[in-house]
C-alpha cells in the first residue's frame, strides 16, 4: 500500500485503470439493469416494484463502502501521513454523498408502492440521511480547511469518527423495530435468501456501480494532483 | 398485489439513478481533462 502512496506511481497505474473501470462499470450496469427490467420475475410479495431494489441495493452498498474508504484514508493520513491519502478522501466524499441521496430517494420510491409511504423515521433510513449529513459536512469542511491551506488533519478525524455510523446503519435492522427488512445477502457467510434468477443482476448491477465509482473516483483524484501541480508550479515562479 | 401502479416509481428510480451517475462521471471527466491541460500547459512554460 506504501508504495502505491506516491503521486507519480499512482498516476502511472490510475491513467489506464480509469479508462478500464469506467467503460466495464458502465457497461455492467446497463446489462445488469436491462436484466432487472425485463428478464428478471416479480418478487411474491413486492410484485413489480423489487426491480427499483436492482439501482437502490448498489446505491446503499457504495454509500456505506465510500465512507469506510473515507475512514480507511483518514487513518492513512493520520498514521502514516500518506500524501495521497487525503486526495483519495476528498475524492471519495461527492461521489459517495451522490449515492447516499440516489439511496434515499430510491429507497423512497420503493417504499410508496410497497409500503404505502415515502418515508417512515425508523432506524436504517434514519441512519442514512444522517450518513448524507455527514457526508455533506465532510465536504463543508475539506473545502474549509483546504483554503485556509491546513494539512487536513481535522477533516481526517472527522472522517475517522464518522465511521461510527456505518454499523448502525448495518445493524439498525437487527437493533431496533424497523419496517426494513434484514439484509438477504451475507457475505460473511456466503447466503442469501434471494432466488438466482433475481440474485445475479443484483450483484452484476452492484459490481458495474462499483468499477464506475471507482473510475470516478480515480477521475477525481486524478484532477485534484494535476490542480495541485498547478498552483505547486505556479507558486515556484511567483517566487523566482 | 400492489394497490399503486409501480411503474412509474420504477420508471422515476431508474432515471434518477442513472442520470445522477452519468451526470457525476461526465462532470468528474471533464473536470479532469481540464486540470490535466492546465498542468501540462503550466509544465511546458519556460
Amino acid at each position: 500500500m506504501h508504495v502505491y502512496a506516491n503521486p507519480a506511481r499512482f498516476l502511472k497505474i490510475a491513467r489506464p485503470l480509469t479508462a478500464w473501470l469506467g467503460w466495464a462499470g458502465a457497461a455492467m450496469i446497463l446489462g445488469a439493469l436491462a436484466w432487472g427490467l425485463l428478464v428478471a420475475p416479480a418478487e411474491r410479495s413486492q410484485g413489480e416494484s423489487v426491480r427499483i431494489l436492482y439501482v437502490h441495493v448498489p446505491a446503499a452498498w457504495l454509500a456505506m463502502a465510500g465512507w469506510t474508504g473515507i475512514a480507511i484514508a483518514s487513518l492513512m493520513q493520520i498514521v502514516w501521513r500518506h500524501p495521497l491519502a487525503a486526495v483519495a478522501a476528498r475524492a471519495l466524499a461527492g461521489p459517495g454523498a451522490l449515492f447516499t441521496a440516489l439511496c434515499l430517494a430510491t429507497g423512497s420510491l420503493w417504499g410508496k408502492p410497497t409500503w404505502g409511504t415515502y418515508w417512515e423515521w425508523d432506524g436504517r433510513m434514519t441512519s442514512m440521511l444522517v450518513l448524507l449529513f455527514l457526508y455533506l459536512a465532510f465536504i463543508a469542511l475539506a473545502g474549509a480547511e483546504k483554503e485556509k491551506g491546513g494539512e487536513g488533519r481535522l477533516t481526517a478525524i472527522f472522517g475517522l469518527v464518522g465511521a461510527v455510523n456505518i454499523p448502525i446503519i448495518h445493524y439498525s435492522v437487527v437493533w431496533w423495530n424497523t419496517l426494513h427488512q434484514p439484509a438477504s445477502i451475507s457475505f460473511v457467510r456466503g447466503t442469501s435468501t434471494i432466488h438466482g434468477s433475481m440474485l445475479w443482476p443484483l450483484l452484476v448491477s452492484a459490481l458495474g456501480f462499483s468499477l464506475l465509482f471507482g473510475a470516478i473516483v480515480l477521475m477525481r483524484m486524478r484532477a485534484e494532483l494535476a490542480r495541485n501541480k498547478v498552483e505547486a508550479r505556479l507558486k515556484r515562479m511567483a517566487g523566482a | 398485489m400492489n394497490a399503486i401502479n409501480p411503474w412509474p416509481f420504477i420508471a422515476a428510480a431508474y432515471a434518477l439513478t442513472l442520470l445522477g451517475t452519468a451526470g457525476l462521471a461526465l462532470w468528474s471527466f471533464l473536470a479532469m481533462r481540464r486540470a490535466e491541460a492546465d498542468a501540462d500547459a503550466v509544465s511546458k512554460r519556460p
